[in-house]
C-alpha cells in the first residue's frame, strides 16, 4: 500500500466528485427544496451521457451535446412530474416508472449496446480523465467541472430568489399555504423534478467525456451517491454554511469528499464489488440520524402555543 | 359578496365511511358582512369554508364570489379573491422560509410569479412598518425563519398575510382553536383589527359561542350540513349562548352535541 498510488488517485476522484457534485444539486432541488425523493435520477445519469456521445458521433459541436443532454434530462422530468401530478401517482413509484422506460430509451440511443465509447483524441471533449495532471490549467477537468459548478450555483442562486423560484421553495416547505397564496403547486413540481433532472442529464454528458463512455448502467445508483453527497455536505457544513448558494456549493464538496473516501477505501484494499453495498449502508445510516435523535435524544417539547405571541 | 346557492359534499361515497358534509347548505354574505359560524362537531362549518375555498369541488350547487362563478375554479386561481387562515397555526406559513419571504409570497397573491425578484429592499421596508402595528417584537426578526415563531405569533402573521392583498373574503376557520385562551384573545382582537380597517367581508367559524355573539354583525349556525339559524342586526347583538342553544333545540329538535362549545 503506497502511498504515492493514493495522491496520484486524488485529482481523478476531486475532478469525478465535482462532476457527481453537479448531479447531487439536482438531488438537493428534489430531495431538500421539494421534499420529494425523485428517482428518475438513476436513468437520466445514463441518458444524458448517451444523448452526449450520439450527438458528438453525429458531428455536433460539444455545446450542442451538452445542451441536448441538459434538454433530454428536463424532458424525462416532465415525465416523472406529469405521471405525478397528471396521474396521481405517488412521485417515488412516477420516478421509478420513467427510470425503467428510460432504460430502453438509453439502450435505443446508444444503437442496443450497453456502452458507447467516445475518443478524446477524435473528438473535442470538454473534460477527460486525460486531462486531470500535466496539462495547462484551463484544459484541466477539475478546473472546467469547478467552472460549471460555480456557473450553476450562481445560476441556482438568482433562481431561487426570483419570484418563482420562491414559490417552488414555498411549494415544497407548505403545499396547503401554497394554495392559498395562490400558487399552483402542480406546475411548480413539475418545474422542480425538470430543473432537477436538467442538471442531473448535464453532469450525466460530462461524465460520459470524463469516462471516454457512455454506459447504459451509469445512472445505477446514482440517487444513493446524490443523497450521500447531500448528506455529508448537509453534515459537515450546517453549522458555517447559511447561504443558500454556499449549501449548494457544500453539496458540491460533499460530492467530493465521497470519491475521495470511496478511493482511500479502494486503496486499503476493500473488494470493490462491496462498493455499491457500503453506500447504500451509509446512506441509511445518515438519513437515519435525524430521526434517532429526535426520539431518543429530545427534550419533550410543550404542545401548543406560548404564552408571548 | 359572496353566493353559495345549495351546494352539497358527500366524501368517501360507497363506503362505510360515507359522510354527507354538506346538504344543500345556502347562503348569502353581501359586502362588509362579517358572519359567525356555528355548529356541533361535523356540522359542515370547516367543510363550507373548504368548499369556498376551493380545497376540492363540491358534488352539486354552485358558489359565486363578487359575481364570478368560482365552482369549478382551482384552489390555486380562487386564492386571488380570498385570504385565508387555518386552524392549524403550522398550515398557513412556510415554516423554513423568513418572515419576509412569507410575506412577499402573500404579497403575489393572485399575480404572476416570474422572475422578477422575489422581495425588494421596498417591500421589507413596508413589511416591517406592518409588522411595528402587530406590536409583536417581529418587526426585527424580519428575515428569521416562521418556523421559530409561537402558534400565536404564526396565527397574527398570517391574518396579516391573508390582508396584505385585500382579499375579496377572508375566511378564518377556527383560527385561534389552537391557541391557549390569552392568545387567542389577542389574536381575536387583532383579526377584528385588520377585518375593520379593511372593512372585510369574512366568514370566522368558531367553537366558542360567546366569541360567535360578541364578534361580527351576523351569526349563522349549522347544523347536519345546512344552515339552520341566521340572525343579524340588533337580534343579534342581544343575543345570549342560552338562546343559541334553545334555538338550535327548537330548529334541529336535539340537544347541542358539543361539549367544548358549552364549556368555552
Amino acid at each position: 500500500m503506497d502511498i504515492s498510488t493514493l495522491f496520484s488517485a486524488m485529482p481523478g476522484a476531486v475532478s469525478q466528485g465535482l462532476i457527481w457534485g453537479i448531479m447531487a444539486i439536482g438531488v438537493y432541488i428534489t430531495f431538500k427544496i421539494q421534499d420529494v425523493a425523485d428517482l428518475t435520477v438513476d436513468g437520466t445519469m445514463s441518458l444524458g451521457g448517451a444523448v452526449c456521445i450520439l450527438m458528438l458521433t453525429h458531428g455536433q459541436n460539444i455545446w450542442v451535446a451538452i445542451l441536448a443532454a441538459t434538454l433530454a434530462g428536463m424532458i424525462a422530468g416532465l415525465v416523472t412530474g406529469v405521471f405525478h401530478t397528471g396521474m396521481g401517482i405517488p412521485v417515488i413509484l412516477a420516478g421509478i416508472l420513467t427510470q425503467l422506460g428510460l432504460y430502453s430509451i438509453n439502450l435505443k440511443i446508444l444503437g442496443g449496446k450497453a456502452n458507447q465509447a467516445i475518443s478524446a483524441d477524435k473528438y473535442d471533449l470538454l473534460v477527460s480523465l486525460r486531462y486531470v495532471k500535466g496539462v495547462a490549467f484551463y484544459k484541466n477537468a477539475i478546473f472546467i467541472v469547478a467552472v460549471f459548478v460555480i456557473v450553476i450555483i450562481a445560476i441556482l442562486y438568482w433562481f431561487f430568489g426570483t419570484e418563482r423560484g420562491c414559490s417552488i421553495r414555498a411549494t415544497g416547505c407548505n403545499p396547503n399555504m401554497s394554495r392559498a397564496q395562490g400558487i399552483n403547486t402542480n406546475f411548480n413540481t413539475v418545474l422542480g423534478l425538470m430543473l432537477s433532472n436538467g442538471l442531473v442529464g448535464l453532469a450525466s454528458a460530462l461524465y460520459a467525456q470524463y469516462q471516454g463512455f457512455a454506459d447504459v448502467n451509469a445512472g445505477r445508483g446514482a440517487i444513493v451517491i446524490g443523497l450521500a453527497a447531500v448528506i455529508i455536505g448537509n453534515v459537515i457544513f450546517e453549522k458555517i454554511f447559511h447561504n443558500f448558494a454556499l449549501k449548494l456549493f457544500a453539496v458540491a464538496i460533499g460530492a467530493v469528499i465521497y470519491y475521495m473516501v470511496l478511493q482511500i477505501v479502494i486503496w486499503l484494499g476493500l473488494d470493490t464489488n462491496y462498493l455499491k453495498l457500503l453506500s447504500a449502508l451509509v446512506v441509511a445510516v445518515f438519513l437515519a440520524v435525524p430521526y434517532w435523535k429526535k426520539k431518543y435524544f429530545n427534550k419533550p417539547v410543550k404542545k401548543g402555543a406560548d404564552n408571548n405571541a | 359578496m359572496l353566493k353559495i346557492d345549495h351546494i352539497y359534499k358527500t366524501f368517501n361515497i360507497g363506503t362505510i365511511n360515507e359522510k354527507t358534509a354538506l346538504n344543500g347548505a345556502t347562503l348569502t354574505l353581501n359586502e362588509g358582512d362579517f358572519v359567525t359560524v356555528i355548529g356541533g362537531n361535523g356540522a359542515g362549518k370547516s367543510t363550507l369554508l373548504n368548499a369556498v375555498a376551493g380545497t376540492w369541488f363540491v358534488d352539486q350547487g354552485s358558489i359565486l364570489i363578487d359575481g364570478v362563478d368560482v365552482t369549478k375554479m382551482p384552489e390555486h386561481k380562487r386564492a386571488r379573491f380570498l385570504g385565508r387562515v387555518f386552524q392549524d397555526p403550522m398550515m398557513g406559513t412556510a415554516a423554513t422560509m423568513g418572515i419576509d419571504e412569507n410575506l412577499a409570497l402573500a404579497a403575489r397573491r393572485g399575480a404572476h410569479r416570474g422572475l422578477k425578484s422575489g422581495i425588494t429592499k421596498a417591500e421589507r421596508e413596508h413589511y416591517k412598518e406592518l409588522l411595528t402595528e402587530l406590536d409583536l417584537g417581529l418587526e426585527n426578526r424580519l428575515t428569521s425563519k416562521v418556523g421559530l415563531l409561537s402558534g400565536g405569533q404564526r396565527q397574527a402573521l398570517t391574518l396579516l398575510m391573508a390582508s396584505l392583498k385585500k382579499p375579496k373574503l377572508l375566511l378564518l376557520d377556527e383560527h385561534t382553536a389552537a391557541l391557549d385562551p390569552k392568545t387567542a384573545a389577542k389574536v381575536l382582537a387583532l383579526s377584528d383589527k385588520i377585518v375593520a380597517e379593511n372593512n372585510l367581508t369574512t366568514l370566522m367559524v368558531t367553537h366558542n359561542m360567546r366569541d360567535a355573539i360578541a364578534h361580527g354583525n351576523r351569526l349563522i349556525m349549522m347544523n347536519e350540513g345546512q344552515v339552520i339559524l341566521d340572525i343579524a342586526g340588533e337580534d343579534k347583538k342581544n343575543l345570549t349562548v342560552e338562546d343559541l342553544l334553545q334555538k338550535f333545540e327548537e330548529v334541529s329538535g336535539e340537544e347541542f352535541a358539543n361539549d367544548k362549545a358549552l364549556l368555552s
